[in-house]
């Protein structure tokens, strides 16, 4: 039993894809999710539903609506034509960016929840020790939403390698370009080829367990720390 | 002249505040008021907190805030140390780190309170290594100051630092709070609702009520205003600075000189020549028209009636100056109604005040 040349390709394809998205998601969801959590402005309840909306809505769905606005003809697939860019459909570009919104509200909220728990006092505390707004970010915050940090890129890490709806709609079924491992088990059990759906499932299976274990096993070292 | 000059207005819904006064640039000066007063408020404007507050504030010649001319430095510019109510150390930090998140921001030509000295000062020589959230609330209370003290602030804040203590942390802090304030000249500002650490601690007084500066003046000269006093019932009172003259081991007593005399009380175990305060409490100052030397009492002094106020139908509160001639320091007595008449009181009259008791602070 050993994996084909396409498995190989689909697996690091997917880790590809799960790792440039957590990273970017970071960069996104880090000041989405402390706007969120400060703000008193009238928009933070419409921002909240509408960064939770990839929980509730039905991956063909967000995939479809983003088919639409990303193809030639959609707003945003003629603009880039009209830039002289390719259209993001059925590309690697083009999974990154559905994979973002989809796992948006796994980033964004447990960095919210975090940064929410630390509350005002540390940040007054650290401006009165002459530390600066990004100072106090930096030495203040980062180091006390930790746990949220964590909990936000492992979920949005594994929440991106387990799509596949989105993917289906936007990504097609393209060797190295956007055939990743949930597509590559689908194609298994397609073509009645169990045993080697059976070694990518089994692998998912694993790797996600590993995943929330080894999660729980950090947050619970680290809030013993953090408790007052 | 090093002086603290602060003028601010906020209007925060229930709440306003509106006040305006200022303080000597060194010692202790206590904002004192019941709570809702305002003094967190006031406190928090004079660090930069409080976005909704507009005014004025000047140290020495520095102005931090004007904004009728939009200065307004934000917090991290202004040279504060503050020391909230609890002591908000960062948990994620060791005692050492959080003493010296500070520290290290300051550059280090302005740093003037170095890192060994905090330590001494506060007592925490033992704690450096350990992690903030094992710590007591009297241990972390003295880790904040010494970190506050750290950024060599030209200015002291602190809210309430021993409210959230019990009393054997309390007695822990008192000795670090004093040494703060005969070892070092960083101004401080202290708040509190406690007379009896007000009395003990401050130089300077600003007495607040509902948003607004009801007065700001000495501490001696606040406690002995008899509209104030009146409010205080059995602690209305006055503040005497003494120094331990000398002690009389036969009848196991102390005397204490300060600028109206010598005052006996039972034997302390201090050093001559150590400054201490002495709290009269108005209820056992007693009035006397010649000097009574068959009376048991010890402490006898002349004095001159400044003012008299009703306290209720049977009772009055008198000011007295002590050191007939000059401006000296102030007593008050709470006497019967009738005595006073008898006595036939008035301003100006030379009297005799017989202190019963007179009790060190703390």
């Amino acid at each position: 039993m050993s994996l084909s040349e396409t498995d190989i390709q689909a697996i690091w394809l997917t880790l590809r894809l799960a790792s440039v998205t957590t990273l970017l998601l970071l960069l996104v969801g880090t000041p989405l999710a402390w706007w969120l959590a400060r703000t008193r402005s009238w928009l933070k309840q419409p921002v909240a539903a509408i960064t939770a909306l990839p929980l509730v809505l039905p991956p063909t769905v967000l995939g479809f609506y983003l088919l639409i606005l990303l193809g030639p003809n959609g707003p945003v697939g003629s603009l880039m034509l009209d830039l002289g860019l390719e259209t993001l459909p059925f590309t690697f570009p083009g999974l990154v960016v559905a994979s973002m919104i989809y796992s948006l509200p796994f980033m964004v909220q447990p960095l919210q929840n975090a940064f929410a728990a630390i509350g005002d006092r540390p940040l007054e505390v650290a401006a009165t020790l002459r530390a600066s707004a990004l100072d106090r970010f930096v030495s203040v915050v980062v180091p006390l939403a930790r746990s949220g940090f964590l909990t936000g890129m492992v979920l949005a890490f594994a929440h991106t390698v387990g799509e596949f709806g989105v993917i289906l709609m936007i990504g097609g079924n393209i060797p190295g370009e956007t055939h990743v491992l949930s597509v590559a088990i689908y194609d298994h059990v397609e073509a009645l080829d169990y045993e080697n759906a059976h070694l990518l499932s089994a692998g998912l299976l694993v790797f996600s367990f590993i995943v929330i274990l080894l999660l729980n096993l950090l947050n619970k070292r680290t809030h013993p720390e953090i408790a007052r | 002249m090093r002086e603290l000059t602060v003028r601010f207005t906020a209007d925060l819904g229930e709440f306003s505040l509106d006040v305006a006064f200022q303080a000597p640039g060194k010692g202790v000066t206590a904002l004192f008021g019941h709570s809702g007063s305002g003094k967190t408020t006031l406190l928090r404007c004079l660090a930069g907190l409080e976005r909704r507050a507009s005014g004025f504030l000047q140290i020495d010649n520095e102005i931090w805030q004007d904004d009728a001319n939009g200065i307004h430095l934000p917090t991290h510019r202004r040279a504060v140390g503050y020391v909230f109510q609890e002591a908000s150390l960062f948990p994620h930090l060791s005692v050492r780190r959080n003493l010296e998140f500070g520290m290290k921001r300051v550059p280090a030509r302005q740093r003037q309170v170095s890192f060994d000295d905090a330590v001494a000062l506060a007592g925490l020589s033992g704690l450096l290594g350990r992690g903030a959230a094992r710590l007591s609330g009297g241990e972390r209370q003295r880790v904040a100051i010494a970190r506050a003290l750290l950024t060599s602030p030209r200015l002291l804040l602190m809210d309430e630092p021993l409210s959230a203590l019990d009393e054997r942390s309390k007695r822990d802090i008192f000795p670090c709070l004093e040494r703060l304030h005969s070892e070092l000249s960083i101004p401080v500002i202290y708040v509190s609702h406690s007379l009896r650490e007000v009395a003990r601690l401050a130089d300077h007084m600003v007495w607040m009520e509902e948003g607004r500066v009801r007065a700001s003046d000495s501490l001696q000269r606040v406690l002995t205003r008899l509209d104030l006093s009146v409010e205080q019932g059995d602690e209305a009172g006055a503040i005497l600075e003494c120094e331990i003259a000398l002690h009389d081991d036969k009848y196991h007593l102390t005397a204490l000189d300060g600028c109206c005399g010598r005052v006996w009380v039972s034997r302390l175990d201090m050093d001559p020549g150590r400054a201490v305060r002495v709290h009269v409490p108005a209820r056992d100052v007693s009035i006397n028209l010649e000097k009574n030397s068959d009376s048991s009492i010890l402490n006898i002094w002349p004095t001159v009636v400044e003012n008299i106020c009703d306290i209720s139908a049977s009772q009055v509160l008198v000011r007295l100056r002590c050191n007939t001639s000059g401006d000296g320091p102030r007593l008050l007595a709470r006497i019967t109604r009738k005595s006073c008449v008898k006595l036939h009181l008035k301003p100006e009259m030379r009297v005799f005040a017989q202190l019963k008791s007179a009790a060190l602070i703390d």
